[in-house]
């Protein structure tokens, strides 16, 4: 039987229409699967943050032991004066394509400002 | 949020910049093993003579963030600033408690020190989110800045507008090269320095001291 690890790719579009937290249930109900999920558009810092929170929750000794998640650094922060900060809310920053899988099956090899390479192992604890 | 909600907010920040706050809580956030807790002793020793929690080799030694209040930070440029230094949990996005075992602890008291550092890092993600006004950012010069948790963690806390300073710690390690911090978040003052020696605190102390106010 030839054995592989699944990747899941969600478009922006699918990951537009979803609350924040049906994006985090999407995402960590298939990392804790054991898939690999690509984001094409990532998730916002708000999204990031209580992914990281809602992933701790999720741990469980001897099971789950979490994620890995890796986008490309983001470019310097925008600055516009008073006025750009007072009204950034309007537009979000948008996320970068991101990576996420189970911790202990996939690893990161090289990260570079546009480059991401990673590697997936078809077992966890790998 | 609506669009007025969301204005709301930022006129609600601006205002509360412009009058200042009575006094700031400082988060000290980073991954796990930055040095957090041996540079919050060293801030809170030097301002009041008393640590702030116990330091360990072992990830994950704070697990439930520390808060000490009303510490008195003097610049060499004779500014003084009243704040709360809140020590808290490394953040990341992964605990297994077999990593522990690797640094002698038994089965259940790995299990046990998981599961706090899980809520611990719930807790610290909690209050970034609710209750810090300004980030100390710590991170291992002899790491790679570009660590996933520090750019997550760092576009965090750009998103909310917080004042940040990034201490590049472990500067009395000899392969520390505080170089690559400073050019991974330009946007940001970078601090290099050593929590555990205690070498040029007083950098840091006039950067706090501007940029808490």
């Amino acid at each position: 039987m030839i054995q592989g690890v699944q990747i899941e790719l969600i478009s922006a579009d699918r990951l537009t229409n979803l609350t924040t937290m049906e994006k985090i249930r999407t995402i960590l109900d298939s990392v804790m699967l054991g898939n690999i999920v690509v984001l094409e558009h990532g998730l916002t810092p708000d999204e990031q943050s209580m992914l990281v929170e809602v992933t701790m929750r999720e741990i469980r000794p001897g099971g789950f032991s979490g994620i890995e998640m890796e986008t490309y650094p983001g470019k310097e922060a925008e600055s516009g004066g008073v006025f750009g900060r007072l009204f950034k809310g309007k537009k979000p920053r948008q996320g970068r394509m991101t990576v996420i899988g189970p911790a202990g099956q996939l690893k990161m090899l090289k990260i570079e400002r546009d480059r991401l390479v990673a590697w997936a192992s078809l077992t966890s604890g790998g | 949020m609506s669009m007025f909600a969301q204005a709301k907010k930022r006129f609600s920040k601006f205002f509360q910049n412009i009058f200042r706050r009575k006094r700031s809580r400082i988060g000290i956030y980073g991954p796990p093993n930055a040095g957090k807790t041996t540079l919050a002793n060293r801030i809170v020793r030097d301002c009041s003579g008393d640590a702030i929690g116990p330091v360990s080799e072992i990830p994950h030694e704070t697990r439930r963030a520390r808060r000490r209040e009303n510490v008195i930070i003097t610049g060499a440029n004779g500014n003084t600033l009243s704040l709360d230094i809140v020590d808290t949990p490394g953040v990341t996005t992964k605990i297994d408690y077999h990593e522990f075992l690797e640094y002698g602890l038994e089965q259940d008291e790995a299990i046990s020190r998981a599961r706090e550092a899980t809520e611990g890092v719930a807790e610290a993600m909690h209050w970034l989110r609710e209750d810090i006004h300004g980030v100390i950012y710590v991170m291992d010069s002899t790491l790679d800045p570009f660590m996933q948790v520090n750019i997550m963690m760092v576009g965090i806390i750009e998103s909310r507008d917080l004042p940040v300073v990034i201490v590049a710690n472990k500067t009395d390690l000899p392969d520390a090269a505080p170089s690559r911090i400073k050019s991974a978040f330009p946007q940001h003052p970078v601090i290099s320095l050593s929590g555990l020696e205690g070498t040029n605190m007083e950098e840091l102390y006039d950067m706090m001291t501007e940029h808490f106010r």
